[in-house]
């Protein structure tokens, strides 16, 4: 090849090499970016992508809440307060405060798997940055409301039933003692 | 603007016997500053919004997008944020060439600006040598490189300084070569005679009017990149060399000052091209009218330039860098030998051909037209492969 042939040569190694480049990113200059402009330019709710059983910041339907109590003694961190007391007059379960602490509280689940309603709950909802330490203290009572009393047989108040279906959907997913979902769950895994 | 100028005086603006020459010097400083001012600088700025923006999409990004509508104004927050910054002058540097080294770089930057043949009658000054002018005054960039090296008092930014003002002075060598091909062509120096030599259309322009232009042209180009410190030649000011090299120990709005001078390069760097080669301002003869024609040629010239300017970019976010001795080894072994033999190829061609050869346009803008069609089938076989869709617009 020779001197003057692999200075030639170089020359056109140089040149197309370019170009090569250049194809390559002007194709990229007409696709669109990958990024994924969170939070203000997305198609669809972070949130509403999240499965049912997601672990994101606790809430409470009051209109099934029973006044157990069950969730405030599984709590290892103590972030649920509830005061719950019989009413002298009424003889009925009267709930007058139910404070929960999302700071402390670790999302751990604990609170949820013994509700017997499923009234306490994981939402989706994962946005619960603020400005104040005090706003990070959900309370969910402002005037005394009555506990619920489950009926016997199923339940017959209209604006009851869809939210008494979803705590027990809630509580049903969770994983039932010596059952086989855990199995059926690791098959599938 | 010499003749706008002797218009008004004629007509009696400025009373029976007015000093010319105090006229005149008072017209450009006046619209010397309009033109910094208000194109030049704001140029800069806007420009370094538009590369972000242009990087980001080629490598599947953002790019700038919160500060005013789509980031228009993150060039303004940079400014502000950059005059806040403390002013660190280190303690055993050259204090007064510190200071004044940023100045002279910019200096350089603004002053081709007064040559620039934005269309038939909006130029500031048409110089019997204006290209001549814009080729000295851009190398005012060496001294001001040097300085800031020296001054800083700082190994690596003495190193950086160096290497810059070598790379500098080395691709002057190419890019003066390279203009001579267009002057040859032409016979004058002056910014306007180039362009009214040149016609409208693709093949009058000099870029395809032989062989020779056409690699002198692309020669150009890669040199007055060089020159402008842009990648793939931007070694003194890379991050991870030597961390800003002759910038080092710069901060805030002196810092700036560089930075501003290498985006408003760019448009310097399109304006030659386009008025050397590229048939600059020309437009076809579609009114009477002067002003209609001045404002489409105007468009015209600032087109080309600003999709020059864009192939910077993209260029940019392209190639990777290259060592100082790749760098010099560019210059010297190979740029330099071919603008030789382009310079005399040229020469040659005119002694035969001394009225040009339309023929030759035609041949030459035939084969880039192939080129380029062979190039678009390239990208396209790239997109293709993607397997995505086309998104072209500027708004994500």
């Amino acid at each position: 090849m020779g001197a003057v042939g692999s200075y030639f040569n170089h020359i056109k190694d140089a040149v197309t090499s370019i170009f090569e480049g250049m194809a390559v990113t002007a194709s990229h200059f007409i696709r669109k970016p990958y990024t994924v402009q969170y939070p203000d330019r997305m198609p669809v709710r972070v949130q509403d992508t999240l499965p049912f059983r997601y672990r994101g910041i606790l809430e409470v339907d009051l209109e099934i809440c029973t006044g157990c109590l069950a969730c405030e003694r599984a709590c290892p961190i103590d972030c649920i307060v509830i005061v719950a007391e019989k009413d002298k007059v009424t003889k009925q379960m009267m709930l007058s405060q139910f404070d929960i602490d999302i700071a402390k509280c670790m999302y751990c689940g604990l609170c949820s798997e013994p509700c017997p309603t499923g009234s306490i709950h994981h939402t989706t909802e994962f946005e619960g940055a603020d400005f104040s330490l005090e706003s990070l203290i959900r309370r969910f009572i402002k005037d005394p409301v009555a506990a619920y009393k489950p009926k016997k047989g199923p339940e017959t108040d209209p604006k009851i039933i869809p939210i008494l279906n979803r705590g027990m959907k809630y509580v049903d997913e969770w994983a039932q003692p010596g059952g086989t979902k855990p199995a059926a769950e690791e098959e599938s895994a | 603007m010499q003749q706008w100028v002797d218009s008004l005086i004629a007509s009696g603006a400025f009373g029976h016997n007015p000093p010319r020459d105090l006229i005149y010097v008072l017209f450009i400083f006046v619209f010397s500053a309009v033109v910094f001012l208000g194109v030049a600088f704001p140029f800069a700025g806007i420009v370094s919004w538009v590369e972000r923006r242009v990087w980001a999409r080629i490598q599947s990004r953002v790019g700038p997008n919160r500060v005013g509508p789509n980031g228009f104004l993150q060039w303004l927050a940079d400014g502000v944020k950059n005059v806040c910054k403390e002013d660190l002058v280190p303690a055993e540097a050259d204090a007064r060439l510190f200071k004044l080294a940023p100045y002279l770089v910019v200096i350089a930057f603004v002053m081709p600006w007064t040559v620039m043949p934005f269309s038939s009658d909006l130029i500031l000054a048409d110089l019997n040598v204006g290209i001549l002018y814009m080729t000295a005054v851009t190398a005012l960039t060496v001294v001001g490189v040097l300085m800031a090296g020296w001054s800083s008092n700082d190994k690596w930014s003495l190193i950086g300084g160096v290497r810059s003002a070598a790379q500098i002075v080395s691709y002057e060598i190419p890019a003066g070569l390279s203009i001579f091909p267009a002057v040859l062509l032409t016979g004058t120096l002056s910014m306007q005679g180039l362009i009214r030599a040149q016609g409208w259309a693709p093949n009058h322009w000099f870029a395809f009017a032989n062989p020779f232009t056409f690699l002198a042209a692309n020669i150009l180009y890669i040199s007055s990149l060089a020159e402008g410190n842009r990648t793939p030649f931007d070694l003194p000011e890379a991050d991870s060399e030597l961390v800003a090299g002759f910038a080092t120990e710069y901060s805030g709005m002196r810092y700036l000052f560089f930075f501003m001078a290498e985006w408003g390069n760019l448009f310097i760097i399109g304006a030659i091209l386009t008025t050397l080669y590229l048939g600059g301002w020309q437009f076809p003869h579609v009114s009477d009218d002067r002003i209609v024609m001045n404002v489409l040629q105007l468009v015209t010239f600032n087109v080309k330039v600003l999709f020059l300017v864009f192939v910077s970019m993209w260029i940019r976010a392209t190639l990777p860098r290259v060592r100082i001795d790749q760098l010099m080894s560019v210059c010297w072994k190979y740029l330099i030998p071919i603008s030789f033999v382009n310079m005399i190829g040229t020469a040659i061609w005119v002694a035969i051909w001394p009225d040009g050869n339309p023929i030759a346009g035609d041949v030459m803008l035939a084969l880039f037209s192939v080129l380029l069609v062979l190039f678009v089938r390239r990208i396209i076989y790239y997109f293709r492969r993607s397997k995505m869709e086309m998104y072209l617009s500027p708004v994500v």
